[in-house]
């Protein structure tokens, strides 16, 4: 996928959480965003799926220019699936609907059609016991791959996963990174904004490391993270290898 | 299981038959309690009881408490329909409709409801040509629960958080499949509580059209006791009418409460 974004500006209220962000990767299949909390990574994600306009600039997703028209992203929404840090279902419904009303609503499957595709997934995720359970009753890693479920069930362009692991603990996370690798080896294209810096070295081929609402240093994932070029990309990383 | 703990809650955890048990006794208790207090206040009273007198009107008083639940029901739909309509004004982006919602709404809670029947009654109803005191009566009740609806759907509305919208967005759901298939049913769902409480108001505000001369429960009560100079005779089974339909809705209430229990 090609990715550019250019002097993005995003502030809310009298905050500004992105300060001129310019980011350009030509192909990327795995991009990870990184970077310490409250630096932009999220806003950033939420740019460039479409979530929200941003306050001034420019962004560009596979030639498609997705700022500030609000049917557009509408449209762009469509095409590409979003995975939370909260994992954002809807309590109400079980976790098989949860899956199922997007694809009958949005993308105009019949009820039928759109259950059955629902049901591949809960089986592809080892969820098969759990369909008709409400997301309170599940644990974290279910509902966040139930979450992952819902994102990619319409076959999404690019799935973007915002923190999909901060939620959860160990065993849970480890559950949800399978899921994630699983979907890159289905040759999804994923942008995630992530801690798991182990994760982020393995998984994604570019990362892009945001701090203070700017790109900070930007490339192969193996020299981001092993050999930065800036100072303050070096002494993120050192603090991350630190723990 | 010791005497005294017949009547303390244990801090943690019961047994089902202990719960049971003790749920029973402190039920009985807490009737005898109330029976000896009403004993007492009526002994002092030195009353003579003439409930044969008052047995003679009891069709009067079935008509009349069937006609509280025709007039309490009928304007429960009203009401719900009004207050959705008001609830959807409030969240309207055109202005003078959103400025509308809330002044109905403050006008209507804001003033006794007896204010507003005299007023509707005799103003409003009479310059609109309405005769039929059972519509007006409909009316006045239906627009002033429409106004406490209204608040208890935009309070259920403003409760669906955040990220569910966010989350909606993100699956593609236009502005209306966000209402119809995310907001709607959570925002009921935690309305619901309120909502019964508010028909329990509806049901038991209703009396006050016995002021117009609507011949419901409260004024065939009145009624018989006029006839019949017999007071608590009349009156205690309008206490107990009005307790057979308000007191199934508290208890549905509370089941519902319990059932759609959800985390978020």
């Amino acid at each position: 996928m090609k990715l550019i974004l250019r002097d993005v500006v995003k502030t809310y209220g009298g905050l500004r959480a992105l300060d001129g962000l310019n980011l350009a990767f030509e192909d990327t299949t795995c991009l990870a965003l990184i970077g310490p909390s409250g630096g932009g990574k999220s806003t950033t994600l939420r740019l460039l799926s479409g979530l929200e306009a941003p306050t001034s600039g420019s962004i560009a997703v596979n030639g498609q220019e997705i700022g500030e028209d609000t049917d557009r992203r509408h449209q762009f929404r469509k095409q590409v699936g979003v995975v939370f840090q909260a994992y954002n279902l809807f309590p109400h419904l079980t976790a098989l609907a949860n899956v199922a009303l997007p694809l009958e609503k949005v993308h105009g499957y019949s009820k039928a059609d759109a259950i059955l595709k629902s049901e591949s997934l809960f089986e592809r995720f080892h969820l098969e016991d759990h369909m008709m359970k409400k997301p309170a009753e599940l644990s974290g890693g279910q509902n966040q791959r139930v979450a992952i479920a819902r994102a990619i069930a319409p076959d999404p362009d690019i799935v973007f996963l915002d923190e999909p692991t901060s939620a959860l603990d160990p065993e849970m996370t480890a559950e949800v990174l399978d899921a994630i690798y699983g979907l890159i080896e289905g040759e999804k294209r994923i942008v995630i904004a992530t801690h798991q810096m182990g994760f982020a070295q393995r998984a994604a081929d570019t990362v892009a490391l945001i701090a203070e609402g700017k790109l900070v240093e930007a490339g192969p994932s193996k020299q981001v993270i092993e050999a930065p070029n800036t100072p303050r990309a070096q002494k993120f990383v050192s603090a991350c290898l630190d723990r | 299981m010791p005497s005294t703990s017949l009547f303390l809650e244990p801090r943690n955890g019961d047994t089902a038959k202990n719960k049971s048990v003790r749920k029973a006794v402190s039920f009985l208790v807490a009737i005898l309690i109330l029976s000896i207090v009403l004993f007492a206040s009526f002994s002092a009273l030195s009353y003579q009881w003439n409930w044969e007198a008052a047995f003679r009107y009891r069709l009067k008083f079935l008509e009349g408490w069937l006609t509280t639940l025709k007039i309490s029901s009928v304007s429960f739909i009203f009401a719900f329909a009004i207050g959705s309509l008001s609830t959807l004004c409030s969240r309207s982006r055109f202005l003078p409709l959103k400025h509308l919602s809330s002044l109905y709404v403050e006008l209507i809670r804001g003033t006794p409801l007896l204010v507003q029947i005299f007023l509707f009654y005799y103003v409003i109803a009479d310059a609109a040509n309405v005769q039929n005191r059972y519509v007006v009566g409909v009316a006045i009740m239906a627009i002033f629960s429409g106004a406490y609806i209204s608040e208890i759907l935009r309070a259920g509305i403003e409760g669906v958080g955040r990220s569910q919208l966010l989350s909606a967005k993100s699956i593609g759901f236009t502005e209306y499949q966000t209402f119809r298939h995310v907001i709607a049913p959570q925002a009921l769902r935690s309305s619901l509580p309120a909502l019964a409480g508010q028909t329990a108001n509806l049901i038991k505000d209703s009396s006050l059209l016995s002021i117009i001369a609507i011949s419901e429960f409260t004024l065939n009560a009145q009624e018989v006791n006029a006839i019949t100079y017999s007071s608590f005779e009349s009156f205690f089974p309008l206490a107990i009418g009005y307790l057979i339909i308000t007191l199934p809705i508290m208890r549905l209430s509370r089941y519902i409460e319990e059932r759609l229990r959800y985390d978020t």
